[in-house]
């Protein structure tokens, strides 16, 4: 089982070497920490946080767009890119199972986006550092960021699975995995945000948004990142409301989020029929 | 010894539409069988049923002494236009695959180079030709030790050389006792490299047998071609009232039994004849019968 699981890693590790993912998702991830770091080391005195914790709060906000991006770009062809080269049938005579073959190629993409995160979230530590030795101070903030990171990754890598089960061609695979970023990530917030305004600290705001910001891989992960650096104030868009919110709450929406995903995905792959 | 194949009263639909209804064969382990039949016949769909890829509407199938999908490690499949991932070469797709069969990785390269890839084993295969896409595709039929082969018109993009050493290499795995049920539409070849043909229509098993046995069953006309001397046609058309002008020369049609009779006859008027030739039903017609006379 584990050689099976291995073996199917390995070769998924090779197919995105050579398909440039690994590159363009460690581009990605370290140009905008750059961006991000030297925007971020400006306004730090009038916070009275470290330097570090101040850009981790900036890459919270990044990673929270760019992570589930990144994530579904690599997952979206998984199921869907064998179906259409028709690779499916012939895999699947061999014995190995499904979830074998989805859990090699979750190992190959989680592996390439820590890559990735560590070296994104690594150039922006390092320059940090090097303007301010105090900044060390921040690095408990920056490694919470990387595993929360990589937990929110792995959420978008197995619902990008599911969605390239159920498209089964490439090309829909791609267009649910661009829908669903962006309502997840983008107008899921946006929605409440409004809802909340409308509602004026009415029944919604105080019962429905919180469970709605939790319900959300992408909000939860936002939301304990900034609720545990207590930077709530200085960056979240998604105001005081969310400070209510426990931090276990946040913290477990993060836990289960990737093993709900990865459920369906396998699901979903077991209904293909090659 | 018990049969590698058995499938009785295999009924399959899509939609509404039947792929396959009431069909029953067995393959005994060191066969080889030929599955003949026309584009939608329902080979390939046949063939999925018993690698277990998809599932039966009705009968009963048995694959290495398990139901279809259950005994994985024991059947290789080479299916009909083999795909491959562009981006990974030859021998890193051998290699995937021969872990997934639990086999020591290293063999991959001896395997290539039997299959006359060992040149290119570390080139991408979105750079190989068809033929070397196929042959990529037999590599990986041939890992580990498969009792039973279901190949999918393993032949196509081979040329005739590769196609010889192809057959080779079954010989010796049938010789080796393992089974092999083929599909293929080159007939001239299946005919000289295997065993026994079962030819499918519309989903339904029309005949089965070595070549020979369909040959009496189908009971075709032979054909004769006569070229008359000079002049002496209409004499030969006279003593033959079958005979039909066609090509400038005469041309007769006869059923197996009247075939020596219509010889003596021919024989007969020797001076008359300058040549005769005679045809017997080809593979092709002993096939086209077979799968039109039902359905169709």
């Amino acid at each position: 089982m584990i050689a099976r699981i291995l073996a199917t890693a390995v070769t998924e590790a090779h197919i995105a070497r050579r398909n440039r993912w690994v590159l363009i998702a460690v581009a990605l991830m370290v140009v905008f920490s750059l961006v991000l770091s030297a925007a971020g080391s400006a306004p730090t005195g009038a916070l009275g946080a470290d330097r570090l914790s101040v850009v981790v709060a900036s890459l919270t906000s990044l990673s929270v767009y760019l992570v589930p991006l990144v994530a579904l770009l690599m997952s979206f062809d998984a199921v869907a890119g064998e179906v259409e080269r028709g690779t499916l049938p012939l895999l699947l005579t061999y014995p190995v199972a499904r979830w074998e073959v989805l859990a090699g190629k979750l190992l190959a993409h989680t592996a390439i986006l820590i890559v990735a995160i560590v070296a994104g979230y690594g150039v922006a530590a390092a320059i940090t550092i090097a303007a301010d030795p105090a900044a060390v101070s921040g690095l408990g903030a920056l490694w919470r960021l990387t595993w929360t990171s990589v937990l929110l990754g792995a959420t978008f890598i197995g619902i990008g699975y599911a969605l390239s089960s159920l498209a089964r061609r490439v090309s829909g695979a791609a267009g649910l995995a661009i829908g669903l970023w962006l309502g997840l990530v983008v107008l899921y917030d946006l929605g409440l945000l409004a809802a909340v305004v409308a509602d004026d600290g009415g029944f919604f705001t105080t019962d429905v948004f919180p469970a709605a910001l939790l319900a959300n891989p992408a909000d939860a992960f936002r939301l304990f990142n900034l609720t545990a650096s207590q930077a709530t104030a200085a960056a979240s868009g998604v105001g005081g409301a969310a400070a209510t919110i426990p931090l276990w709450q946040s913290l477990l929406s993060i836990l289960i989020w990737p093993l709900v995903s990865l459920a369906l995905a396998a699901l979903a792959f077991r209904k293909v029929e090659p | 010894m018990t049969s590698t194949l058995t499938i009785s009263h295999l009924t399959k639909a899509f939609g509404g539409v039947k792929a396959l209804s009431d069909v029953s064969l067995a393959v005994e382990p060191g066969e080889r069988v030929a599955l003949l039949g026309h584009n939608g016949a329902g080979k390939s769909t046949l063939m999925k049923v018993i690698l277990g890829l998809i599932a039966p509407d009705g009968g009963e199938i048995s694959v290495c002494g398990a139901a279809p999908g259950k005994a994985r490690s024991k059947v290789a499949y080479l299916p009909e236009n083999a795909a491959f991932h562009s981006a990974l070469t030859g021998l890193e797709q051998i290699t995937y695959y021969m872990r997934l069969r639990g086999e020591a990785a290293s063999g991959a390269m001896e395997l290539l180079d039997r299959v006359g890839l060992g040149h290119a084993a570390k080139r991408r295969i979105g750079t190989y030709s068809k033929g070397m896409r196929q042959r990529v595709g037999l590599a990986q039929a041939l890992i580990g030790h498969p009792r039973l082969l279901v190949l999918d018109e393993p032949t196509s993009g081979l040329d005739p050389v590769s196609r010889r050493d192809f057959y080779e290499l079954l010989d010796g795995l049938a010789a080796d006792g393992a089974s092999i049920l083929l599909s293929s539409h080159a007939l001239t070849e299946v005919e000289a490299r295997t065993d026994r043909l079962l030819i499918l229509s519309g989903g339904r098993m029309v005949a089965e047998g070595s070549l020979p046995e369909l040959r009496r069953e189908a009971a075709l006309p032979v054909s004769m071609q006569i070229t008359a001397l000079n002049g002496y046609d209409t004499d030969i058309m006279a003593a033959l009232p079958d005979a039909i002008r066609l090509n400038g020369g005469l041309h007769l049609s006869c059923t197996q039994e009247d075939k020596l009779a219509t010889l003596a006859r021919i024989s007969a008027m020797q001076e008359k004849v300058a040549d005769l030739e005679v045809i017997p039903p080809s593979l092709e017609d002993i096939y086209s019968h077979f799968s039109r006379r039902d359905g169709q």
